[in-house]
């Protein structure tokens, strides 16, 4: 009977601290946001009813949904073939792989944000490289633009869409590919019809990761998209900062996370968690 | 024994992949060596006066400091969180342990734009009890990092914690060991590694969050990542281009000796 007792009061005393801590740092603060929804400036339903009408926001709803599907894809494709050498290529392709991957995943958004920017802006490399070969005479536009975001959001999610592929690949049975090469099957058909297949809790999973990532997606499009090309989430910060709209910033933040956790649901329907890793 | 190894047109592919993202990585290279105040390519002569400012501006010191000392606090306050909590799982498994958990998880599924209105409305609610803990101070960036970071070093504390062996607790706790000597002197000994991951992690977190910071800083706080920021957005200062070689050789040292560690201890 003591033992079960101080059992409960143990658990509870050293799990307290930390439930208590995001309890009032993080759960009665978000509760605050979703009040202001209602609240500001005027009680009711009326920001909700702004979002549904208001050009603007359907606009960069609809651009957020846009530039998440296109890095979606993009990332996948990218990840997966890098993931295909670091998990199935000789030593040496792996260990090569393994710094391409980790390398970029550890250095700061910020940083690679600049990056981009140093790469692709009217003075950056690429433009000054292909002014000096005399391929154009004006400069590209390469940043300040949607393709800009694209391409720096692409870059930041391919190392986080890399993991969930890697598992997959990791656990799939070697034999089958040898069988279906050794009963002469091509490259090209092994891949498609047996590899692939066999990941796809894999790319699922990398997906899903990916699309719910860029939709709350802050720094590079800020930096990338100039201004030109906002997000959600740089339009939530707009709201609050520059124009105080706070009820309205509140409202797109109530939005985004109830959309947020429908696709987790439906994720973990058909991925268990711990195939992502 | 055979093995299945990607053929020729993955490795071209995978070359393309590994091209695109280093290209960023080392673009920075040249650019911080522009003898220019502004952003551009260098033509003929090499300067390092974008390096020599760092360390003769004082704002980038200070910046650098005030992200170390929040990184510090913010970890330290992380990892104790995250300790106790998870020795409090794996010790006494009690009932809705995964809803607890999943909600100890969310500051880090929650779209990062979101934890960061929620932390303004914290902060500036808080602002209007005590001036030192609020809005724009650092302390309030600390906590908020906490808040952030703390899901990781759960996570990370969690995952050693699975692997070590229920067996030596329950011979401690057969021996008659107390509660606070099964903690200190069996399990955390054991978990050593996970917990020293785990405030790492934090620390890195913290030391490059800008997502939140910005949210939460105007003129007092500015931390590395915010002063980058301002930055880019406004004049594009070469300096960032200096410092960001500086973190990513950092970076790869760092990543150069963990794999050589790790490996070491994979071949004894």
């Amino acid at each position: 009977m003591r033992g079960i007792l101080s059992d409960r009061m143990g658990a509870a005393l050293l799990m307290a601290p930390l439930l208590l801590f995001l309890v009032i740092a993080y759960a009665w603060p978000f509760l605050g946001v979703v009040k202001w929804s209602f609240t500001l400036p005027t009680p009711g339903l009326g920001q909700y009813g702004a979002l549904v009408s208001d050009p603007l926001v359907q606009s960069v709803f609809i651009r957020t949904l846009r530039i998440a599907a296109i890095v979606t894809i993009v990332s996948v494709i990218a990840a997966y073939a890098i993931t295909v050498v670091w998990v199935r290529g000789s030593p040496v392709q792996r260990v090569l792989a393994e710094f391409c991957i980790l390398v970029p995943f550890w250095i700061s958004v910020l940083t690679r944000a600049f990056g981009w920017v140093a790469l692709l802006s009217n003075r950056g490399l690429i433009n000054t490289w292909l002014q000096s070969i005399g391929f154009i005479s004006e400069p590209l536009t390469l940043v300040r633009n949607e393709f800009g975001v694209v391409v720096g959001m692409s870059h930041f999610l391919i190392p986080f869409a890399v993991f969930p592929l890697a598992s997959a690949m990791r656990s799939l049975d070697e034999r089958v590919l040898l069988a279906a090469r050794g009963l002469g099957s091509s490259r090209m058909r092994t891949f498609w019809t047996v590899f692939v297949p066999m990941t796809r809790s894999g790319i699922i999973g990398s997906a899903m990761i990916v699309f719910v990532f860029s939709l709350g997606f802050f720094v590079t499009p800020a930096i990338l998209g100039g201004g030109r090309s906002v997000m959600i989430a740089e339009l939530i910060y707009l709201r609050i900062f520059q124009s105080p709209d706070w009820g309205l910033g509140a409202a797109i933040s109530v939005v985004l996370v109830v959309f947020v956790g429908t696709l987790m649901a439906l994720l973990f329907r058909h991925v268990k968690p711990k195939q992502l890793v | 024994m055979p093995t299945y190894r990607p053929g020729p047109v993955s490795l071209i592919l995978a070359v393309l992949v590994a091209l695109f993202l280093l290209l960023p990585l080392l673009a920075v290279i040249p650019v911080s060596l522009t003898p220019s105040r502004m952003l551009t390519m260098p033509t003929g002569e090499l300067s390092l006066r974008h390096y020599r400012s760092l360390i003769e501006d004082p704002r980038w010191l200070e910046s650098i400091l005030l992200s170390i000392r929040i990184g510090v606090v913010s970890s330290a306050l992380s990892t104790v969180l995250a300790l106790t909590f998870s020795l409090g799982v794996w010790m006494f498994q009690p009932r809705f342990t995964a809803a607890l958990v999943g909600f100890v998880l969310l500051p880090m599924v929650v779209p990062p734009v979101v934890s960061a209105v929620t932390l303004y409305f914290l902060l500036t609610s808080v602002s209007g009890i005590t001036s030192f803990f609020g809005y724009d101070t650092w302390l309030g960036v600390a906590m908020a990092h906490s808040v952030m970071t703390v899901p990781f070093a759960t996570v990370l504390i969690l995952v050693s914690l699975s692997q070590l062996d229920r067996r030596i607790d329950l011979a401690a706790r057969g021996l008659g060991a107390s509660v606070w000597e099964r903690a200190t002197r069996v399990i955390m000994p054991n978990i050593k590694f996970g917990i020293v991951t785990a405030a790492l992690l934090s620390f890195v977190l913290s030391w490059e969050e800008i997502g939140v910071t910005l949210f939460i800083t105007s003129v007092n706080a500015i931390t590395l990542p915010r002063l980058m920021w301002m930055g880019l957005r406004d004049n594009i200062d070469p300096a960032i281009a200096a410092l960001s070689v500086i973190l990513i050789i950092i970076t790869v040292l760092v990543l150069a000796v963990r794999s050589v560690v790790t490996r070491r201890q994979a071949t004894p």
